[in-house]
């Protein structure tokens, strides 16, 4: 037995209150609760976060590379999703 | 068959058009097996640096001559174990797992940077590490911020913030000795004498004779020369060096005035070649200590291991 | 923090020297792990731990004086810490042991401080927190080598019975720290108890102090690896006598 037997995990961080948690990177732990404790002393050493996720690597599906254009394509082609899409007459203001 | 020859030169193509955009490569994204070859061998080699780089520092944490030092070399450290990882999780989404790349490591099949193959004598080594190895580190790791492929490059973003006070630390702590005692200066002097050719070492050998250089520039997994390198490191060291009243060990070093650079004298690749071979004064050390880490370790991490096996849902 | 001026009452003094010292000698001991460590995130964790002590070392020493001279230029009797902190690190589950021992009984001592109106009261509070992962990491480890494999369980359990006699020593009273010291021993007993028996160990039966009169780590008596330990802590810095760094 080796440390394979450490499975993989993701690690996201939240940096302050009011933001999302981001993904940092990932470690080895041999359980859920020390890969807490790991991300904590890897990803925050510098006081980087309030608030850590650890996910299974194995838990997270992916959409596939070669999916790219019938994933993401359509949401590219609607341009009346964006304010930017509409001409509003000049001095109308807070819209 | 055709149609899969197609679809092959489509996937190169994206991927061509990918690098030429200067866009990110990512892990599950098409890749040449060439490019992903390349890039285990150097983010290995990188993350193997980063923890045999431990114990040359390592050496003075137990002897450092004041509190305030023995934190900050203590941070150090942990900081080099820290950035192994990041560089370990980098290559593993390239699909090489940990302990591949550590046994390659063990059994010499990967190698790290030369340049922790040499001891550390005195406490001002730990000084002249931070400066010049550090510095030198530091040139090279800049660049690789902008690499290709996405979860090197984020890695390096990561590792070149928190290293920015490690190369200052290290000047930090050679000024103190040049400024102190007679003996606190030679002692400064006597390092950086050891370790300045050392580190002109590190950029790697000249561009002529460089085997990898050309295919990585082209896929923008390096982004200077190796010799282009240097030289901003020299250019960079010269007034540093001054500024601590110390004397880099080159009597060619002189200002160009054409080149605008810093002319230096002839690196000896001998002795790089002999130390990269296995012959430098601590390869044996170095590998022989890191191998009886991890063989001590061994039952720490199985017991690890059967634990969460024993108790797996219990707290997930 | 290198320069301690305030003057503070000989009491107080003696109980910054013991709880500094303990501090001081433990990160020391941890940080002789950097290079060695089962696991490279386990480096990076123990490495934590010993920052924070050198935090809380610097700090308390630094209430009695001028902290590199403190740890630097006194002799082995002038160290006030406890034995169990130089107890060299064996192997991993040693390590751990003591941390487990320690640590419960730091927190236990600064949870109880931080609420006093003595000096170490704000460190205490600031420690506590610091402490509690350092306790929190200790316990983690304590269960899984104890409850891992045949072969961690009976190094884990070696660790804890090897080093059980020097925690009697933890609980003898600190200069005029207000702290109900039997209690103190109760609170530590009951907890230590608890995370050995669930790790499957064996809670110690054996006597929880040595056998010898002469005294122990908070008179300057100490064990024969301490002074093996501090001759490489201070070589460097009394080879130079009045040099900065």
């Amino acid at each position: 037995m080796s440390s394979t037997d450490w499975p993989l995990w993701e690690v996201f961080v939240r940096s302050r209150r009011g933001l999302s948690h981001t993904h940092a990177g990932s470690l080895h732990a041999p359980d859920a609760e020390m890969a807490l404790r790991n991300a904590r002393d890897l990803y925050t050493r510098r006081a980087e976060g309030v608030s850590v996720w650890v996910v299974p690597s194995t838990a997270i599906t992916a959409s596939s590379p070669d999916e790219k254009d019938p994933f993401f394509a359509s949401a590219a082609d609607k341009p009346y999703r964006h304010p930017t899409f509409y001409t509003i007459p000049d001095g109308v203001k807070h819209l | 068959m055709a149609t899969t020859v197609e679809a092959g030169g489509v996937r190169e193509a994206a991927f061509d058009a990918a690098v030429a955009a200067d866009e990110r490569i990512e892990p599950r994204d098409w890749m040449p097996d060439a490019y992903r070859a390349t890039l285990v061998r150097q983010i290995a080699q990188h993350a193997h640096s980063e923890i045999i780089g431990i114990q040359p520092e390592a050496n003075w944490i137990t002897r450092a001559p004041s509190l305030r030092r023995k934190a900050i070399l203590m941070a150090k450290v942990q900081d080099e174990a820290g950035h192994g990882l990041y560089l370990y999780s980098a290559a593993e989404t390239l699909g090489v797992g940990r302990d591949e790349l550590l046994d390659k490591l063990h059994t010499g099949r990967q190698k790290y940077s030369s340049i922790f193959n040499y001891p550390t004598l005195t406490w001002a080594d730990v000084g002249a590490i931070g400066w010049l190895v550090d510095g030198a580190a530091i040139t090279n790791q800049v660049p690789l911020c902008r690499c290709s492929y996405g979860p090197y490059a984020r890695a390096m973003v990561r590792i070149c913030k928190e290293e920015s006070f490690h190369q200052r630390q290290g000047y930090e702590l050679l000024l103190a000795l040049s400024q102190g005692t007679e003996a606190q200066h030679a002692m400064a002097q006597d390092a950086v004498d050891r370790w300045w050719w050392p580190s002109l070492m590190m950029f790697g050998p000249p561009d002529d004779e460089s085997s990898h250089s050309a295919q990585s520039m082209a896929w923008k997994i390096k982004r200077h020369s190796n010799d282009e390198l240097r030289q901003r490191f020299v250019d960079i060291c010269v007034p540093q060096a001054e500024a601590l009243g110390l004397t880099l060990p080159d009597p060619d070093l002189v200002w160009n005035e054409e080149r605008g650079h810093h002319d230096f004298g002839p690196i000896d690749w001998d002795e790089f070649r002999e130390v990269l071979r296995g012959n430098g004064p601590c390869n044996d050390e170095r590998i022989g200590r890191r191998r009886r880490a991890h063989e001590d370790g061994a039952w720490v991490r199985e017991a690890a291991a059967a634990y969460a096996a024993k108790h797996g849902e219990a707290k997930a | 923090m290198e320069t301690g001026t305030a003057p503070i009452r000989p009491a107080d003094r003696t109980a910054a020297l013991a709880l500094g010292d303990d501090a001081l000698v433990l990160a020391q001991r941890l940080g002789e792990w950097a290079g060695h460590g089962p696991v490279l995130e386990e480096e990076v964790a123990l490495a934590n731990i010993a920052l924070d002590l050198l935090g809380q070392a610097r700090h308390l020493l630094s209430l009695v004086g001028n902290e590199d001279e403190l740890a630097y230029l006194r002799e082995e009797r002038e160290f006030r810490n406890c034995q169990l902190v130089e107890q060299p690190n064996g192997d991993f589950a040693h390590t751990i042991a003591r941390q487990l021992y320690f640590s419960t009984y730091q927190e236990l001592l600064h949870n109880r401080l931080a609420r006093t109106g003595t000096p170490f009261a704000p460190l205490s509070a600031k420690a506590v927190k610091e402490i509690a992962y350092h306790r929190d990491h200790a316990e983690h480890w304590t269960l899984r080598l104890g409850d891992g494999t045949p072969e961690s369980r009976e190094r884990m359990q070696r660790a804890t019975d090897a080093l059980w006699r020097y925690t009697g020593e933890l609980f003898e009273p600190v200069g005029e720290l207000p702290v109900d010291w039997t209690e103190l021993n109760d609170s530590w007993l009951a907890s230590v108890t608890s995370v050995l028996e669930r790790a499957t160990l064996t809670v110690p039966e054996g006597p929880r102090r040595g056998a010898w009169t002469a005294g122990a780590g908070r008179e300057g008596l100490h064990t024969e690896p301490f002074g093996r330990m501090l001759a490489e802590m201070q070589h460097l810095h009394r080879s130079h006598p009045g040099a900065s760094w």
